[in-house]
């Protein structure tokens, strides 16, 4: 028989393996989860890869998922086989075109990792709430549960679409199992070819839209049609189960694997029967195994195909002696009288006329953790006289009470699986060397590999939680390790944060990452996770992979190292035929990539080995340290009780009655979370200092900061405070501070490389100087706090439209978790320097919302006064319009609150009443007079009896001019809200819209936007990109009522601050778009602004502003701030990787790229010096 | 005239060609070369740190943050197996090949026996006639000694001469303890040419920035008493045969070098400042001299002025010393 490939794939390369396969056209636009499967499809497609037919399927990225859905639509029509891949949000823009492609009969697949769906808030993760919105659509739904089910089910359903003409959406959970890597059984060419009948494709060609035969379709029909028209379709979906059957029979005789549309499992006389969907069933799978093994009588129902939902199928499928269901669903809908898969299980029951008792429950919402104990304490309820219907499982709901009991203890993992778990961070390699490691073992031995691997949502300083499962048999544990025999802590502060040992079983290897040697590290301990090393009996080992990845030039990799140990020590593998594969893997991935780097990584395995050691584990645990609480017991309520139990890693254990319900969150919560990322941070030399401000401008992460204050304030200085005389006349007789907050900082070094001034003595050395963190923490920790006692200076008494100026003013947007370097984040704390006081922010889908508004604390601060920004993140589609609407709230309510001022005007004093509508509020100082009035205002306003005083005592603060700011990437400005940005520019409304370009989509992994330059790789752009960059500016300089900048803070902060200062004023739309460098341009983001510097050098990023204002006066609106080009492109692209990276693979297109966008950087810049010399007639208004 | 000369084993109509130099960037600049009559081309260094931190480089900048977030698994695409390093160098060297019918040189410029070195055996894929390593190295390191030092260059030399089969030349700097028993060492290892003298780049104070910047001046004439001291030492006692660079301007600088002992001359400064077709008017010149002078060939003249056949070879060791010595102080007096 012929012999299949055993490969390790997650569910989205399992899927994309089929897909690509059988497809012509791909129309993809990325979201997580889903980004990879039209990743892997564009990267077969660019490796040449041809589908079962021979030629290479085309692979286009569209604007927005609705774009994809669209163009996929018309692929269809004209006759191509063509599929998509998408999730949550994504999903629910594709509806519109989903009704049309059902309606028309049209067969497709619609790939799924189902996602939550934005509603209190935003999640990525896994669930079935956007599956089950499409539920009218027309679209059939099949459900895989695993990696090798999502591969299975993609041909399934692409073989079963093509005779039932009804589309389907293929769905298997988000990140459970689309990104859970297993060892699974790989179809070959040869299957995917015989379960696709060409007749079934010749005729899908046959029925498309062809001048030579031609037809119509979209009419547009009245209601003596309609109706009609819409129930011609019920025999195609009469018969789509049984041809999904038919096809899940012939994929058997095939392959071997048997599916059905409702496959049982369980006892066969069972009396209780859980009904799911999705990964869900895998682990029920499991779970109903081991029980029926002790005796009860109980089964799971796995659900496949979900639309068209066959109640003969379903019915056919239970046991007859079934007596109760509970029917789990993965989604919620608020004010249903049941979620849908509960509401079908009662339907069927009830038209089969059976006596069967059906309940309903809700588990596993983004991702939620769903494991045998919650299986278990389903059946359990089910024992009940009076099981509770409309549960809920694995959370506590103490407001409704839905939440159902369950023993957290009970675990099924069996003894011949290796359960490993690796505590690591996100830049530290922990899940890329797990990856490896399940490949390893996938490939080398016999055994099952699965590994997933959970993270949480910082860039910078993420941390990673890896669950490994290896064994003889297929692992079909879709949950997490509950009990483990392997630990790795790969990060030594963790111990002091979390509980590492939580779920270590008794015997376990513990192996720890530790800058203590093997004899010191015992007393370094915190005691608890001694004492859990005796009661557990733990064998523990250490090893210093830092020195060890310095010492043999990996940097501060260790990857390599903690892997090498792991697999020394697991016994997973004998220990010469492990260090061999992993040597095999190395010089796989590397071999091509260079010697050098396979030289460094052998000699870490070496070093490695010589280094490890077991630490003999004392009787009693000894030491003195404790673990700190997680935040200061400073911190407010909800923080000590809700942040920092999410901080803890403890929010599952969160109730229901402690979260916000309507997803409000209080603002400055990141002050809490004391992260001690950096390994150095900077140290202030006040000597050296030129008092500049460009450190703090520069700063990503409001870490570094300066004030200017009284002198006598200095009298309650700690005794490490530095101070020195402010300069400048304004300032006299002052003092001036730098400081840094030490627990804050990530250590990127940007305020360093910002410093222009130098040490005389010793030129090497600046201003600011970086040292190693640890021995600063606790004296700079002092510092910092007396620092922030310190009075803000004034910030009416500010020019703050110059730097120094604006680093005065108090950042509102501190120690956010963006990427260490982020080119973003300085842009934003600048906006909030300068408006955060009355600023309404709306923001886009992207890293800025993620670093803006992720749990469990976000950065956006308050003033002293207990002002700053207010902030939403509505979806990526819609920013400037949610921006605009705020803008419309406002306009009214002020304008509303100046009609309540003129008519109380008697009640409230006409000299206060003209004050109020005739305040110009141009600067600080008259919004400052401005805000008191209004205090004077409601003062009066609780003294007047009239409803008219109730209703501007509501409105009044809408007297103070707010400023709406409109964030957002370049994949929203330039790509998928760009219809709804041009609308909002055009509306003339005083917007502020500040566009953070990195030129790629930067949250989901670097994919092409139409801002990625020309020559620069990126997703979807593998080759480098052909065409240039689109010119946004341009097209907004287009209507002449927009202001417009083009800003880069490392090439000129000056030119940076104006451009805000001016745009804010601008009594209408302003479009600033900022230069923002990225982690996806492959370079040490130090650098980001010599970066800068080289970009608007070689013409790449002219900076200008456009004012409208001044063609008023005859001047042409541009204003250009940079000079023309005075260095090659080259000098600026030949630091980055995205662009080097082309010059490595294709040498030729590299030059024939470079040389076109060199072209372009000199036609571009001779438009805009033409542009700037144009005269504008003066004419009388 | 016969000019001829052979130099690592290649077969040359005269001594003259082209030092490395950025020269070989530009092919239209390369076919002016051979238009002038030049004997090779010499190909610029390909740096060890070039290929070694492109290498390193990229794999750390592309895996960074692979795997580091939910959202972002990695951060570029993964289609396009590609190979790290400075292939395009090596495309030149293909160009360089096609462009001219000359002996192409390749020159690989690094310091430590390591994986960079496998690029010896892809230059000479690539079509290089032969190969000069460029040794460059300050040793500044207290903790080495000057006997280690020689010996990672003996062990790059042995490395190099085990992987590829063109000749191979080691170009040296002038700083070593003794210049003399190293290029007897690198004889003994099987080293096809010595090319003398590396030039080092000298760093220099820029008092505005307070910055350290370095920059490469044009030799001048003068530079080349050093070469021909040491070239006239060295004749007669190694296999390899021997280059001069660094201070070749004239046809005369050309003629003394030969006479010294060198089979090639290689020369850069003078072509930046008067053009590709200076080689000719070098070549010419010699060629003007030895027929006015009556010499056979320029054989003849080769290494007649070295230590072994000078009329006064005292004149590079010591006594020299004491001699210009003791006239500097007559001129004083």
């Amino acid at each position: 028989m012929y012999k299949r490939e055993m490969v390790t794939f997650d569910g989205n390369e399992a899927t994309a393996h089929v897909a690509h396969q059988v497809s012509e056209v791909i129309a993809i636009y990325p979201i997580t989860p889903s980004s990879a499967m039209g990743e892997h499809a564009d990267a077969k497609s660019a490796r040449g890869e041809t589908n079962i037919w021979g030629t290479v399927p085309s692979v286009v990225e569209m604007q927005s998922e609705g774009g994809a859905a669209g163009a996929v639509h018309g692929a269809l029509q004209t006759g191509a086989l063509s599929t998509t891949f998408t999730a949550s949000q994504g999903l629910l823009l594709m509806i519109p075109s989903m009704f049309k492609i059902a309606g028309e009969l049209t067969p497709t697949v619609f790939h799924v990792s189902a996602r939550a769906v934005a509603c209190q808030a935003l999640s990525i993760f896994g669930d079935q709430s956007d599956v089950m919105g499409v539920r009218s659509t027309g679209f059939a739904l099949l459900a895989s549960g695993s990696v090798q089910e999502a591969m299975d089910q993609a041909l399934i359903a692409h073989a079963a679409t093509l005779e039932a003409r009804v589309p389907f959406v293929h769905f298997f959970d988000g990140f459970r199992t689309s990104s859970e890597l297993n060892k699974i059984e790989q179809l070959g060419t040869g299957d995917i070819r015989a379960m696709i009948d060409d007749e079934l494709v010749f005729a899908h060609r046959a029925r498309a839209l062809n001048p030579d035969r031609p037809v119509l379709r979209g009419t547009s029909q009245n209601p003596d049609v309609y109706f009609q028209g819409r129930e011609t379709v019920n025999p195609f979906y009469l018969k789509t189960p049984e041809i999904v059957q038919k096809a899940m029979d012939k994929f058997a005789g095939i392959v071997g694997r048997q599916y059905h549309l409702f496959d049982y499992v369980g006892a066969p006389d069972a009396e209780r029967v859980i009904v799911l969907m999705g990964s869900g069933v895998e682990t029920a799978h499991e779970t109903v195994e081991y029980v029926v093994n002790r005796g009860e009588k109980v089964g799971v129902l796995k659900v496949r195909l979900y639309r068209p939902f066959s109640i003969k199928h379903f019915i056919d499928a239970l046991p007859k002696t079934t007596r109760l269901i509970a029917a789990l669903d993965r989604t919620k809908e608020p004010g249903s009288a049941g979620e849908p898969l509960y509401l079908d299980c009662v339907n069927a029951i009830t038209e089969s006329g059976l006596d069967i008792r059906v309940i309903g429950g809700r588990y596993g919402l983004s991702s939620k953790e769903f494991n045998p104990a919650m299986i278990k304490g389903v059946f359990d309820e089910m024992k009940k006289a009076e099981p509770k219907n409309h549960f809920t499982v694995g959370i506590i709901d103490d407001v409704t009470h839905t939440s159902i009991a369950y023993d957290p203890k009970f675990n099924i993992e069996s003894d011949d699986t290796i359960r490993a778990m690796f505590f690591g961070l996100g830049s530290d390699g922990t899940v890329g060397a797990n990856h490896n490691s399940i490949r390893i073992i996938g490939d080398y031995t016999p055994n099952y590999a699965q590994g997933y691997f959970v993270y949480d949502s910082k860039k910078a300083g993420t941390v990673t939680v890896s669950h490994l499962r290896f064994g003889p048999r297929p692992i079909r544990q879709t949950c997490l390790i509950s009990s483990a025999n392997f630990i790795g802590c790969h990060q030594f502060v963790f111990l002091e944060k979390y509980d590492v040992l939580e779920s270590a079983a008794e015997g376990a290897v513990f192996l720890l990452n530790s800058p203590y040697s093997v004899d010191e590290v015992w007393d370094q301990l915190p005691r608890p996770v001694q004492q859990t090393i005796i009661d557990k009996k733990l064998k523990f080992f250490v090893i210093d992979a830092y020195s060890v990845a310095k010492d043999t030039g990996m940097g501060v990799r260790i990857n390599t190292i903690m892997q090498t140990c792991f697999f020394a020590i697991s016994g997973v593998l004998p220990r010469d035929e492990a260090i061999s594969a992993i040597k095999s893997e190395i010089e796989r991935a590397y071999g091509k990539k260079g010697k050098d780097v396979v030289q460094k990584n052998f000699e870490a395995v070496d070093q490695t080995l010589a280094n490890l050691h077991e630490v003999k584990v004392p009787a009693k645990a000894t030491s003195t340290i404790e673990m700190p609480p997680t935040v200061s017991p400073l911190a407010p309520e909800f923080v000590q009780e809700v942040t920092a139990e999410i901080m803890a890693r403890r929010g599952d254990s969160l109730p229901v009655s402690k979260m916000p319900v309507d997803g409000t969150y209080p603002t400055a919560t990141t002050q809490w979370e004391k992260r001690n990322v950096a390994l150095e941070i900077p140290v202030w030399d006040p000597e050296v200092c030129i008092q500049c401000g460009k450190c703090s401008l520069a700063c990503p992460h409001a870490s570094i900061r300066m004030k200017v204050y009284d002198a006598a304030l200095l009298a309650n200085a700690p005794e490490t405070f530095k101070s020195v005389d402010a300069r400048g006349k304004e300032f006299k007789g002052m003092k001036f501070t730098i400081q840094v907050a030490p627990e804050d900082c990530t250590g990127c070094g940007v305020c360093v490389e910002a410093c222009p001034a130098k040490n005389k003595t010793e030129p090497s050395r600046k201003a600011i100087n970086l040292q190693p963190q640890i021995p600063l923490r606790f004296p700079e920790r002092e510092n910092f706090a007396f620092f922030m006692s310190i009075p803000d200076y004034d910030r009416s008494q500010l020019n703050v439209a110059t730097v120094k100026g604006s680093q005065l003013l108090r950042p509102l947007f501190e120690f956010s978790g963006a990427c260490a370097g982020c080119g973003e984040t300085p842009y934003v704390k600048l906006l909030t320097q300068l408006f955060g006081d009355r600023a309404v922010i709306s923001n886009a889908t992207g890293c800025s919302s993620i670093y803006g508004g992720n749990l469990p604390t976000t950065p956006y601060a308050q003033d002293s006064n207990g002002r700053g920004p207010a902030w939403n993140n509505s979806l990526f589609e819609d920013n400037a319009e949610f921006g605009l609407g705020f803008r419309l709230t406002l306009d009214k309510h002020s304008e509303f609150a100046r009609e309540l001022v003129g008519a109380l005007r008697d009640d409230i004093g006409s000299d206060l009443a003209d004050a109020l509508l005739n305040a110009v509020q141009t600067d600080e100082d008259s919004i400052a007079a401005q805000r008191a009035r209004v205090v004077q205002l409601k003062d009066k306003l609780q003294t007047i009896a009239k409803p008219q005083a109730k209703q501007l005592f509501s409105l009044a603060e809408t007297l103070v001019k707010r400023s709406v700011w409109i964030l957002g990437g370049d994949g929203w400005a330039y790509d998928i809200g760009y219809g709804g940005l041009d609308h909002v520019l055009a509306s003339g409304r005083n917007v502020n819209v500040l566009v953070l370009d990195t030129g790629v989509y930067s949250n989901t992994g670097g994919q092409m936007s139409k801002a990625t330059p020309r020559g620069a790789v990126a997703k979807f752009a593998a080759a480098g990109k052909p065409l240039p960059k689109k010119d946004l500016g341009l097209m907004a300089m287009n209507y002449s009522y927009v202001y417009v900048a083009k800003v880069a803070f490392g090439a000129n902060d000056n030119q940076t601050v104006k451009a805000f200062v001016e745009a804010e004023a601008y009594n209408g739309p302003s479009l600033i778009i900022a230069y923002s460098h990225c982690i996806a341009h492959g370079y040490d983001l130090a650098k980001g602004l010599d970066q800068q510097k080289l970009a608007v050098d070689a013409g790449y990023w002219p900076l200008y502003r456009f004012d409208p204002r001044r063609a008023a006066t005859g001047e042409s609106p541009l204003m250009l701030d940079s000079a023309p080009p005075k260095i090659d492109l080259a000098k600026y692209t030949g630091n980055e990787t995205r662009y080097r990276v082309v010059e490595q693979m294709d040498p030729a297109r590299f030059k024939m790229l470079a040389e076109r966008a060199q072209r372009e950087v000199t036609m571009r810049f001779g438009v805009y010096e033409q542009l700037a010399k144009l005269a504008f007639p003066v004419t009388k208004p | 005239m016969d000019l001829s000369t052979t130099y690592l084993g290649l077969k040359l109509p005269h001594p003259v060609m082209p030092g490395a130099s950025p020269m070989v960037d530009h092919l239209d600049l390369v076919k002016r070369l051979e238009d002038a009559g030049a004997a090779a081309i010499t190909m610029h260094s390909l740096f060890e740190e070039q290929i070694t931190r492109e290498q390193q480089g990229m794999v750390y900048h592309m895996e960074l943050l692979d795997h580091g977030n939910a959202e972002a698994l990695s951060y570029f695409p993964q289609a396009g197996e590609f190979r790290l390093g400075p292939y395009q160098y090596l495309e030149q060297v293909r160009l360089v090949k096609q462009t001219v019918a000359l002996p192409v040189i390749g020159s690989l410029n690094g310091t430590t026996s390591e994986g960079w070195l496998e690029y010896a055996k892809l230059i000479e894929q690539a079509g290089a006639d032969a190969l000069e390593l460029n040794v460059y190295h300050v040793a500044a390191d207290p903790a080495e000694s000057g006997d280690a030092v020689e010996q990672r260059v003996i062990d790059i030399v042995r490395e190099v001469k085990s992987t590829v089969t063109v000749p191979v030349a080691v170009k040296l700097s002038p700083f070593y303890s003794s210049v003399a028993h190293l290029a007897a060492r690198l004889d003994a290892a099987g080293v096809d040419g010595l090319v003398l003298f590396n030039r080092f780049y000298q760093p220099d104070i820029d008092l505005q920035e307070l910055a350290i910047t370095s920059q490469l001046s044009l030799s001048r004439s003068q530079d080349l008493l050093l070469r021909l001291r040491w070239i006239a030492v060295l004749y007669g006692r190694l296999k390899a045969t021997m280059a001069v660079t660094g201070g070749v301007h004239t046809a005369a600088d050309a003629l003394k070098s030969v006479m010294a002992g060198a089979s090639a001359v290689q020369t850069v400064s003078s072509l930046l400042l008067n053009g590709p077709e200076h080689i000719k008017v070098i070549v010419d010149g010699m060629r003007a001299w030895l027929e006015e002078h009556e010499y056979e060939s320029l054989a003849q003249a080769r290494g007649s002025m070295s230590l072994e056949r000078s009329p006064n070879p005292a004149a590079f060791e010591r006594a020299n010393y004491m001699k210009v010595l003791a006239a500097y102080q007559m001129k004083i007096a």
